[in-house]
């Protein structure tokens, strides 16, 4: 039998350690600028935990949405430092949960290898009939 | 052939930009692939550097006596982009369901896949083997008794699939009509990874496969040979209806008072406390949902003979909080009680196994 909505409790009180855990997170982050990541599928959330540790984290002023192998989301949450990372594939099935305490989460950072990439394919892009492939002229 | 050849030799980090994936989409990836294999957060790094260089390892899958729901549970795995890109990334040389040659040109696969990668393949077996008589289950007229051993004999590592491949399964249940056994009792001279389940979560398959390609190694086992990152902790000690069990507030019935408040259903027969697996924490059908979420207890799917631990519907034994209730003791003494507890469990169960006892109608229409 699939319980009904209405007769279980709003969650199970799952929320409650892992803002603990969040607390000391930012305490860290804080005081020795060290960043720590929370697996949220790893944690047994019974029905409506879930949804209560969200809202009670709440929603801040940053959401970014990435488009790489499907969607993910990401949002502060209304406590700076605290950021929800929401991975999907491109069935728009979920692959991860994450809470993320840092100054910015680091799959937002471009990566170096995709910078020097991009250096040349913009290079190549203003220089069309250019021959030589390395990107940088020291004119 | 050539392509062919190119994908062979390609590592992981090569292929996946082919296919246009940044490297923030491979830093997704990795990191989707570290909760899959239940690793910490932490390790993204590593398994991000370990990933990039990783090749393509080759897979012969072997199914002997089976149902056929371990291939089901893994080909209806939720996570494509992730899940297909790890499956893509091994070479499924054999596998009699999902491959497209049949009958020799099928074992011709098998065997140049032996021959090519001898020492280095991975051996996955869903299925127990049967002994009585090797006529019971044949491939191709060669007996799986034979199959298996021929197929072992250059692998680098065995992998079990299911319940049946790690303890005999279904076939093995009381009274074991073709004298089914398990891989580990044939194999004796290799690493062998138990992934018991009756099907097993389709992300500890592939987590399990994703950790020998990321690392090249198998992962750390328990004493029955499963992953401890997925079979490390019971089911009782990870469900979020654990607290009503320490109350001692129980489901009686299907529909009482308590099955609608969700309390805990081990008087139902829920098998969580004597069972190891990632249920509770990783979850079924694309996460949505477990048996015990779903109101139904666990049945013990992914330990040895559970077809004969007794009806699926009748409670283990007293559980620890009526005895901690009933001897009026703290819960301090509590581990020398779920010790005890545990021992009485066992003793049913055994009493279950002898007196081969089985569901009835009663059981699943139980009223009070
Ligand atoms: S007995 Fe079953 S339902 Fe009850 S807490 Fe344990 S695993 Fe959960
Ligand atoms: S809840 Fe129990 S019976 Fe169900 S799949 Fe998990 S281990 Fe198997």
């Amino acid at each position: 039998m699939v319980e009904p909505k209405d007769e279980v409790p709003l969650n199970h009180s799952n929320a409650t350690p892992v803002l603990h855990e969040v607390l000391h997170a930012l305490q860290r982050l804080a005081t020795l600028d060290e960043p720590t990541t929370i697996d949220l599928r790893a944690i047994p959330f019974g029905p409506g935990d879930e949804d209560a540790l969200l809202s009670q984290l709440g929603t801040g002023e940053v959401k970014i949405e990435l488009d790489t192998l499907g969607k993910s989301t990401i949002w502060e949450t209304a406590f700076s430092g605290v950021w929800i990372i929401d991975h999907q594939n491109a069935e728009s099935e979920r692959i991860a949960l994450q809470i993320e305490v840092a100054h910015v989460p680091a799959i937002i950072k471009a990566q170096t290898e995709d910078v020097t990439e991009s250096l040349q394919l913009l290079d190549n892009q203003l220089n069309p009939n250019r021959t030589e492939t390395t990107g940088l002229r020291e004119e | 052939m050539a392509d062919d050849m190119k994908r062979f030799t390609q590592t992981l980090g090569e292929s996946l930009r082919e296919r246009g994936v940044s490297r923030r989409g491979f830093l997704k990836f990795c990191t989707a692939t570290a909760s899959m294999m239940a690793l910490p957060p932490t390790m993204v790094p590593a398994i991000a550097a370990a990933l990039e260089k990783a090749r393509r390892p080759s897979v012969i899958w072997l199914s002997f006596q089976e149902c056929t729901g371990c291939t089901e549970s893994i080909t209806r795995s939720h996570s494509p982009s992730v899940e297909n890109l790890i499956f893509d990334h091994i070479s499924l040389d054999y596998h009699h369901t999902l491959q497209v040659a049949a009958g020799d040109a099928a074992e011709a696969a098998r065997e140049a896949a032996m021959h090519e990668n001898e020492g280095k393949y991975i051996v996955v077996v869903d299925g127990s083997i049967p002994l009585d008589n090797p006529g019971f289950s044949t491939i191709a007229g060669i007996s799986n008794l034979q199959m298996l051993e021929e197929t072992v004999a250059g692998a680098a590592a065995v992998v079990a699939v299911g319940s049946c491949a790690a303890f005999g399964g279904l076939p093995h249940a009381d009274p074991n009509p073709t004298g089914a056994v398990s891989v580990s009792d044939i194999v004796h001279d290799k690493p062998i990874v138990n992934v018991s389940g009756c099907p097993p979560i389709p992300t500890v398959i592939t987590g399990v496969l994703a950790h020998f390609l990321t690392f090249g190694s198998l992962p750390e086992l328990d004493a029955l040979g499963r992953p401890m990152v997925f079979y490390g902790q019971s089911i009782h000690d990870r469900c979020y209806r654990r607290p009503f069990y320490d109350k001692g507030l129980f489901a009686e019935t299907f529909d009482d008072e308590g099955a609608r408040k969700g309390w805990c259903l081990y008087r139902l027969g829920c098998k969580g406390p004597m069972t190891y697996n990632a249920c509770a924490t990783t979850k079924w059908n694309e996460g949505t949902s477990w048996p015990v979420e779903s109101g139904h207890g666990c049945l013990g799917c992914s330990e040895p003979d559970f077809w004969d631990a007794g009806g699926f519907y009748n409670a283990l034994s007293i559980p620890d909080s009526d005895i901690i209730r009933r001897a009026g003791v703290v819960a301090a003494a509590g581990v020398a009680l779920g010790a005890a507890a545990g021992a009485l469990n066992r003793s049913t169960r055994a009493k279950a196994a002898a007196s081969h006892e089985k569901v009835t109608i009663d059981d699943l229409d139980k009223t009070s």
